[in-house]
């Protein structure tokens, strides 16, 4: 059957958003996945930036003048975010894998209960413990650190 | 039944369509349909098919939600079309398409060939080192209701491939193993008859498996069957964390009970169930 001619019907990354019941943990996983990759962009830039001390004294000093911008203070806020969600959301997927919070297993009775009902809590928690990080974090970088 | 119940009412019916001979992609056909109370899905493709266009294909078979074959994405959503009654999803517009994450047969058919595939590789049966106990038993194999418990969800999957259009881990790794023949893969690790624990460790702890999950959760909120495909992935991963730590104790799967052996009776009686009147 797959060697006849059909159409293929991956959604591709639009499925990380599309394609569910659009619970909250769909969205969940999609922005750690973006937060990841997020954060690993700004490893590689900040690895780049780090680097330029090998060029010496006057070359770093016109580097860090060069970052010392509103843009890049707003990227820093962005990182900020990426990393407050990325590691709460991470504990919870490591408690999640190791079988706790998604309840035992019962026998399907309708209107089904699943493991995702069952670690919602979790998921509300990881929401407003990641607000308040970014909170801290933002009023540290716009209003304490200038 | 109120009299505005049983009133029909036209709506709209968005159908994707993909014929292979002539359309290089789907394209959306709209049908009107008048759609009374009770009318499943799955009965409105038939009403358009016997009454506007017989070129309509899909895939059905039970016709109440034993089979999988007519899972769909309905307005979308993966859902069985035989399951779901149409003034339930919506009382406007009804669109339905393949499942994706499938390659298109034509209009509603996914090839769902690939799924049962992966099924094939962790092995879906009782794998025992006694074959001759497999082959010819020389007795039952009796579990206690605990151990049933912990393998009986996940028994009641019917492969239809909803789980899989929704994962949005699958919409981006053709390779990845799918939340489906995971669950089935834990299903049998979990059975107190079955040692294929270590046979299926290979497919089931390899890359593109269990560890690509990160839990969206969406495979176990589509499930027609209450299956919880994600819960039998966490369970799964837990297995394997242990067996990599060496904390996963290995008990020795069920021996099959001579139907005229009385020994374990002797042992443990039948619990006698409360009285339920007065004496």
């Amino acid at each position: 059957m797959t060697d006849n001619k059909t159409s293929g019907n991956r959604l591709g990354v639009k499925g990380w958003f599309a394609g569910g019941r659009w619970g909250m943990e769909r969205y969940i996983y999609a922005i750690h996945r973006l937060t990841g990759l997020g954060l690993l962009l700004f490893l590689t830039i900040h690895i780049f930036e780090s680097s330029m001390r090998i060029y010496g004294a006057p070359v770093w000093e016109r580097t860090m003048a060069f970052l010392d911008h509103p843009l890049f203070a707003a990227g820093e806020f962005l990182i900020i975010i990426g990393f407050a969600f990325h590691a709460i959301n991470g504990l919870r997927l490591v408690f999640l894998e190791l079988g706790f919070g998604v309840g035992k297993a019962i026998e399907p009775v309708y209107p089904y209960r699943t493991s995702v009902q069952v670690q919602r809590p979790l998921a509300i928690a990881v929401m407003i413990l990641s607000a308040l990080l970014i909170a801290a974090g933002g009023i540290d970088l716009f209003f304490i650190r200038p | 039944m109120k009299r505005q119940d049983v009133q029909e009412r036209i709506i709209s019916v968005y159908i994707h369509r993909f014929d292979p001979t002539s359309d290089k992609k789907p394209r959306a056909v709209l049908y009107e349909l008048a759609v009374e109370q009770g009318m499943t899905v799955l009965d409105g493709l038939h009403r358009i098919k016997e009454t506007q266009d017989p070129t309509l294909a899909f895939r059905f078979s039970c016709r109440m939600g034993v089979c999988g074959s007519c899972a769909m994405l309905i307005n979308g959503k993966p859902m069985l079309a035989c399951n779901t009654q149409i003034l339930d999803v919506t009382d406007k517009a009804l669109t339905v398409a393949p499942l994706p994450n499938f390659r298109v047969v034509r209009d509603l058919v996914p090839d769902l060939a690939p799924l049962f595939k992966k099924h094939v590789q962790v092995n879906p049966y009782i794998v025992r080192t006694d074959g001759h106990e497999m082959e010819s038993p020389s007795g039952e194999f009796i579990q206690t209701p605990e151990e049933l418990i912990k393998y009986l969800q996940f028994t009641y999957c019917i492969k239809c491939g909803a789980c899989v259009a929704a994962c949005p881990t699958a919409a981006t790794d053709e390779n990845y193993l799918g939340p489906m023949a995971l669950a089935q893969a834990y299903r049998y690790i979990v059975d107190s008859r079955d040692d294929g624990f270590h046979s299926r460790k290979s497919v089931v702890g390899a890359d593109k498996a269990v560890f690509n999950c990160h839990y969206a959760g969406e495979c176990s909120a589509v499930c027609p069957k209450g299956v919880d495909p994600a819960r039998a992935i966490q369970f799964m991963k837990r297995e394997l964390v242990r067996d990599y730590l060496l904390m996963r104790r290995h008990t020795a799967p069920l021996k099959a009970r001579a139907l005229n052996d009385k020994s374990k009776e002797k042992k443990t009686p039948l619990p006698v169930p409360p009285y339920t009147v007065d004496r």
